[in-house]
Parts: structure tokens; sequence; C-alpha cells
């Protein structure tokens, strides 16, 4: 439990850092989680090399999903596109710092799979972007 | 509440195995999710494992002595189902798999037939999806009209809007009996006899309410009924539809397979009598043994009782529950709601109150259970909810306080 919601989940949840809109932005994108409604966008601002700039996210959420957003969103600044399609569900894990159930995993691994959508240019979010 | 004396709640308990269960060292199970499946007690358990030890072979048709037995269980199991809510016969009772078959088995059949673009089907904003999704889909084919009885801020269903809808003269009044979020117990019987006036039918959505107060089918003079077992101290994966004779045998089958037949020829067959007409295929025969002994567990107990032991524990976590600062209960006052409170915390995600919880051994449930529009009309993603059984205690609730407070620590709200 200490774990789960130890003091870098709860303080990011609380005040996160990264929350708000870029606009105009390079890439933008959003989506839900059916199970319990959470929902995020992240929008990015990205340099002519492809690497990005800026970057912030917007949603609703438990702790889980919105801390996670806002970590996630921080650790991509200066990162290329191409490092940002590369992450996997262990490196936002690590990001996080916690063991999650099947349940919780969704809630944490949201914004990635906006995250991924968005860079990808992607219709919709597909679980197959954060397996 | 002179029966609640008599209500040994505490024997309860020890029929129900899993309740003395530590979900951790020195955390017992605090099970306050019965809404969304109940537990199961010894009798239930024994009877489906007996039932696999000593009788289990394919029911009808079989001559040998285990096919006789296990045909005479499943029919016996019928027969208590009837009894328990009323029905005027047993062939009226339809086993499926759970209560979302049973309305997609009105909707698919009698609402393919009977109900053409244009036709009215009334709902309520409080729908569990299984009695919303099924008429959006016969709605896409059909083009049907969908009017909703409106939910206040009480909770209530809003009758005099209800009465404006019945001018429409709809086809049918599909509606819960109690809803799985607010607790709403609904005037069914009230409902009915207004449908039944303008011309339509009524299918009641009965979950939540057959498993925890007495349901009389003659009594509410319902068309159809539809509820599960395993909300009712019985296994997954059965459940009934209760329907009216003369309307189940003008409907036209479900799903197709055995048993369903009477004559089967290359081209054609001739469907089989109620109610093997609706059971196509080998049904779930050790569930309906155990759902058999579940409703025998009930009637045993006694269904006011329960409702009277709910209705007591309902009242004491509502009025705990609104101590605590920040806590938002949603739906109506104790009186006409069944053991249901969903909350909501200022500040914190169900899902975060739920995690919590759960170090403690309290099982709640989180999310819009099953029922979005309802939340989106409170403007809310999501709701943490509490609900209460036979077997649930009022240290239980006293329990779910105090980690409640504990969340409000941990995020500091």
């Amino acid at each position: 439990m200490d774990d789960l919601y130890r003091e870098l989940i709860i303080d990011r949840y609380k005040s996160p850092v990264y929350r708000g809109y870029l606009d105009p932005h390079d890439i933008s994108f959003e989506d839900d989680n059916p199970l319990c409604g959470d929902h995020i966008r992240i929008d990015l601002r990205v340099d002519e090399n492809d690497v990005v700039r800026e970057a912030a996210f917007d949603g609703h959420g438990c702790a889980i999903s919105q801390a996670s957003a806002d970590l996630l969103v921080e650790s991509i600044l200066g990162n290329t596109l191409d490092e940002v399609r590369a992450l996997t569900k262990d490196d936002l894990l690590e990001l996080l710092g916690i063991e999650l159930g099947p349940v919780r995993l969704k809630c944490a691994l949201l914004s990635l799979k906006v995250l991924k959508a968005g860079v990808y240019g992607l219709g919709e979010a597909s679980d197959d972007l954060v397996d | 509440m002179t029966q609640t004396n008599s209500f040994d709640v505490e024997r309860i308990r020890r029929d129900f195995p899993i309740l003395s269960r530590e979900l951790r060292p020195g955390v017992p199970l605090v099970y306050l999710d019965s809404t969304a499946t109940s537990q199961k007690p010894l009798a239930v358990i024994e009877a489906m494992d007996n039932f696999y030890r000593q009788s289990n072979a394919n029911i009808h048709r079989g001559i040998h002595t285990l096919a006789e037995e296990s045909t005479a269980l499943y029919e016996e199991a019928r027969n208590k189902v009837a009894r328990f809510i009323n029905a005027p016969s047993a062939r009226q009772v339809i086993f499926t798999r759970n209560t979302t078959e049973s309305i997609n088995l009105v909707s698919l059949t009698w609402g393919r037939v009977n109900l053409k673009p244009g036709d009215v089907v009334i709902l309520t904003e409080m729908e569990h999806h299984s009695n919303l999704v099924p008429w959006h889909i016969l709605s896409a084919e059909r083009d049907l009209r969908l009017e909703f009885i409106p939910v206040g801020e009480d909770g209530l269903l809003d009758l005099v809007e209800y009465q404006r809808l019945l001018e429409l003269k709809p086809k049918m009044v599909s509606f819960t009996h109690m809803s799985n979020v607010l607790g709403t117990i609904t005037p069914a019987q009230e409902i009915i006899r207004l449908a039944h006036a303008a011309g339509a039918l009524t299918l009641v959505d009965g979950a939540q309410s057959v498993p925890h107060f007495p349901v009389d089918v003659q009594a509410l003079d319902a068309d159809f009924l539809a509820f599960s077992a395993h909300k009712m101290v019985g296994p997954s994966g059965i459940g009934v539809l209760y329907g009216r004779k003369e309307l189940l045998e003008q409907m036209p089958p479900f799903l197709g397979g055995g048993d369903m037949i009477k004559t089967v020829h290359l081209r054609s067959f001739v469907p089989n009598s109620l109610p093997h007409k609706f059971e196509a295929g080998t049904p779930a025969i050790a569930e309906a043994v155990g759902f058999g002994a579940a409703v025998d567990y009930l009637t045993q107990t006694g269904m006011q009782a329960i409702a009277e032991h709910e209705h007591a524990l309902t009242a004491y976590a509502l009025e705990r529950l609104e101590e605590v600062p920040g806590v938002k209960v949603f739906g109506p006052t104790a009186e006409h709601k069944g053991g249901v409170a969903s909350f909501y915390m200022d500040g914190l995600h169900p899902h975060d109150i739920a995690q919590v919880l759960d170090r403690d051994g309290i099982a709640v449930r989180a999310g819009h259970h099953c029922a979005q529009p309802l939340h989106e009309k409170y403007g809310i993603p999501a709701t943490a909810r509490a609900s209460f059984y036979l077997y649930n205690t009022r240290q239980e609730v006293d329990r779910l306080i105090e980690s409640i407070y504990k969340v409000k620590h941990m995020f500091g709200v």
C-alpha cells in the first residue's frame, strides 16, 4: 500500500507539474479507459529534429493514472520521437516505481497508450501499443 | 424490525466459508460487494459438489439412472425457483445464463416480432447497461423510439413524467426493480399498472430485487421478470426469464439447437413446448442444482427477515457515511432503498478509495457499475459502492468508516 501510494505518486497526483494544454501543438491525442472512465490528453511540441521540446497532459482519473501521465510527460522531454515510440510498459513502471495488479495496470498504462498513439499518428489507442 | 432479533447474522456467517477467510494474516475479509455478486453458502457448494460426485449426466431423453436423477434435479430446481417468485407454473421459468441474457431473449424474440419502426419503448435513466444495450441493438435494427423515465436529484423516478411518456402509447416498459448504483427500489406495481392501462407490456429487471426482498410476479402482474442466481447466493452461469404464458408461447425461439425442438427435419423444425423451447443445448445443470439449493437457503432464512436486516444495516451505513466530512452519498433516503451505498469523496478517485480499503480487507466496487448514463447525469465519472447482504454486520460498516478515514488521511483531504 505504502508502496503503491508512495509520496511521489500522491505528490504528482495532487500537484502535477505538467498539467495543461499546448496550443498550438505538433502532436495531440486523447483517450479514455472505458473500464473506469479515466481520461488523458497529451499535447507535444517537437523541434525540426523531432525532439520533444514541450509536453503537457490533461484529464481526470485516479491517482495512478494522473501521476503516471505527469511522470511520463516529464520523462520524454528532450527525447526524439523514435525514442518515444520505443517506450515500453516496463519503462513506465520503472518511472512509477511500483508494482501493479492487472486492473490498476490499465490505469497506469493509459498515458503511455495515448502518448504512443499520438506519436504514431494512429486513429485510436490500442492495447497493443503497451503490451 | 422485530424480526431482526431472531435473525442471527453470526449463524448465517458460519454458513459462508469464504467469510472466514483472512486476506492477509490478521486482516479478515469484509465483503461489501454483493451487488456485483453474492457469496455462496456451504449448502449451495455442497449441492453442486454432490451433483458432480453422485448424479452427473446430461438431462432429458436419457433412460439410465443418472440421466433420470439429473433431469429430476434440474426440473426440481425450476420448481423451487417458480415457487420462490410465485409463478403460476414452472413452465414459465426459463433458465438462461443470467439477467442480461434474459433481457436479450425478450428483445430479440418478442421485440423482433412485435416492434416496428417508430414504436416506443420506455426505459429509465437508472438502468444497468444490460437493460439499455439490448434495446439499443434492437433499435438500430428496427428504428425504435427509446424514451426514459427521468431520475430526480432525490434518486427517485419521476412518475409524473412517466405518465406523460405513456401518452406516446409505448409497446414496452422495461425497468429496473432496484438500481444497482442508487439502491432505489422502484414502485414496480404502480409502474406496471400504469403501463398496462396504456396498453404496454412490462419487463422487470429483478437482478437486484429478487435476491433482496420478496418478489411475487402475480402480485406485481409483471409480463416478464429477469434475474440471476449468482446475486442470490447461487452460482454464476444461470439466470431466469419468467414470462406470462401466452407471451412465451407466441414468441419465436431464441437460440436453435438440441432440446429446444419437438421434431427436426432436414429443412425444418417444430419447436418444443415451454420452457424447453427457449433452452437450446445442454444447460448449466450443476448450476441449476446449486440455484435450487440457494433458493431453499433464502426461503429458510426468510426473505422478509433478510430485507429487514439489510434495511437496518443500510440505514446505519448511510448515517455513518454522512458523518464523514467530504463524503457524498448518492441515491434516495434509506426508506426508499435497498442495501447499496454509492459514494463520492471530494478530491479522490473511487479507484484510489477502493484500493486503500482493500488493504484493510474491505471489498467495495469502484467505477460506473455498468450504469454510465446515470453517472453522466450526476456529472461524476465514477463512484465507490459498498453493498450489503444477509451476512453483513454493523461491525463491518464500522470498519468501512474507519478505513475511509485512513484514505482521507493518506491523501490529505
